[in-house]
């Protein structure tokens, strides 16, 4: 089975997204492009505004300018977001529903529903909200949770799975919606070091498979090895951007250094 | 102790809860909770006016004795033309006293499940209302069982004060019966003890009811 979005051409496109917090300015002017099939990942100490970034994507976070715009694919209109355009509510809440329509999001804290069960979890966007037919929802459901290696957990509630097991069906979740562009918000901070690897090896297959996806994490290894480019926030603005070989190993910023270094001898 | 007046007692007694009581309460409690919601949205709502009324409400409800709230219902309103039989003056008394106490509990309740969880609602394209209805409230329903079933006791307890705008109901004919029987103390006693009954199958209830919402949660 296969849900991949073909690849060819840009799907996403942010331009000269700003955001405050009262006086704190988080972000100063975001702009990047990210053609179909391809990996972005976010580096950058916390307060850089990456997860921010991130977050405006699906409009969780309302940016107070800028624009995020998701190419359509065939079947799927494109999706739009003028932050700093004046439209009305109900306008607004439309352009929202639709990017989140487009995109699929899987949470640090995982954020499963508790009171629904690992099948229900997967199952609710696609039926409530898509109102795709139940059967073949379930069918593909199973498919995405065996894949994970989740079959036998699709009965059990979110409190009888481990981290990176709620974790996985985060994943899977997000999968269920077909979505064109998927995110990742430090998708391994909150999980135990020893199985992080196996959601880093999830998210790495889900790359080779040719999805889209923006990536928030502190995971030098995945950023290398999966992402075609690497974007170090720092201060709100995007302080370098490159291809993972370049930027991991030679950057060029002193700020990028800095934090590289950090982050790969804490103790120095 | 005068048995036979106990025994030909409990049938107009327990008639009284069966009848007037227990199906008091529930009208009540039904439509009480509907306007709890109805006022908790409003009071969490970004509208201020809406909210500001909502708060209004609340206030004047939880800042009024139950018994004159059923006062200016039966005996207040026909003055400005509006006269209501007994029953439907005290089930709208009632109800919007329970609506008032129980809109804070709900409010509390939606307030206690985390953000990440109308976040992750969000991102699996629902729209706020959808989410409050398939995420949010049944998880705060959880959380407001007990204090909502403590709602409920009291509800219970306060129909008795229909027996004033003429509701037949359980402790309007105990005060009945202990006119012409002169046994005051031993029928108020009954009465008492069938209040008592009715609230402790209540209880067991909510026990149920309990475990049931708490399939979902990790048990320490």
């Amino acid at each position: 089975m296969s849900l991949t979005p073909d690849a060819s051409g840009p799907l996403l496109t942010v331009t000269g997204l700003r955001k405050s917090f009262g006086d704190l300015e988080v972000l100063k002017g975001i702009d990047l492009t990210l053609p179909r099939g391809r990996v972005l990942v976010l580096i950058g100490p916390s307060g850089s505004g990456k997860t921010t970034v991130l977050r405006s994507l699906n409009a969780l976070e309302v940016a107070d300018a800028g624009v995020v715009e998701l190419a359509g694919v065939a079947g799927a209109a494109p999706a739009r977001i003028d932050f700093g355009a004046p439209v009305s509510k109900r306008e607004r809440q439309v352009q929202r529903e639709t990017l989140r329509d487009a995109s699929g999001m899987v949470f640090q804290h995982y954020n499963l529903f508790p009171h629904k069960t690992v099948l229900q979890n997967v199952i609710e966007g696609p039926t409530v909200v898509q109102g795709r037919p139940r059967d073949e929802v379930v069918a593909e459901a199973e498919a995405l949770l065996a894949r994970v290696g989740l079959a036998e957990k699709r009965d059990a509630y979110p409190f009888e799975l481990s981290g990176g097991q709620q974790q996985r069906v985060g994943i899977v979740r997000a999968l269920a919606l077909r979505p064109r562009l998927l995110l990742f918000d430090e998708p391994t901070s909150a999980l135990d070091p020893e199985i992080v690897g196996d959601v880093l090896a999830i998210m790495k297959e889900l790359a080779d498979e040719g999805w889209t996806m923006v990536v928030v994490t502190h995971e030098l290894g995945f950023a290398r090895e999966v992402a075609d480019e690497v974007l170090f926030l720092d201060g709100g603005v995007i302080v370098e951007r490159g291809a993972p070989g370049e930027l991991l190993r030679a950057p060029r910023q002193p700020r990028t250094r800095a934090f590289l270094d950090r982050l790969l001898r804490p103790l120095d | 102790m005068d048995w036979d007046l106990v025994i030909s007692s409990l049938g107009p007694l327990w008639g009284g809860a069966l009848l007037g009581t227990i199906p008091l309460s529930l009208a009540s409690f039904a439509v009480g909770l509907v306007l709890a919601l109805l006022l908790a949205l409003a009071r969490m709502s970004s509208i201020v006016p809406l909210s500001l009324a909502a708060r209004f409400v609340i206030s004047v409800v939880r800042g009024t004795p139950m018994l004159v709230q059923l006062f200016v219902v039966f005996f207040g309103l026909p003055s400005i033309g509006v006269v209501l039989p007994p029953w439907p003056s005290a089930i709208i008394a009632l109800s919007i006293n329970v609506g008032g106490y129980a809109a804070e509990v709900i409010r509390a309740a939606i307030l206690s499940v985390p953000a990440g969880q109308w976040e992750a609602g969000y991102t699996v394209g629902m729209s706020r209302v959808t989410t409050l209805r398939r995420i949010i409230l049944p998880q705060a329903a959880r959380v407001s069982v007990p204090p909502l079933s403590n709602t409920f006791i009291s509800l219970i307890k306060d129909t008795s004060l229909a027996a004033t705008i003429l509701v037949t109901e359980l402790f309007r004919e105990a005060q009945r019966i202990a006119a012409f029987s002169n046994e005051f103390l031993l029928i108020y006693i009954e009465a008492a003890a069938i209040y008592w009954i009715i609230c402790l199958v209540l209880s067991t209830a909510q026990g149920r009811i309990e475990k049931r919402l708490d399939r979902y949660v990790a048990h320490a």
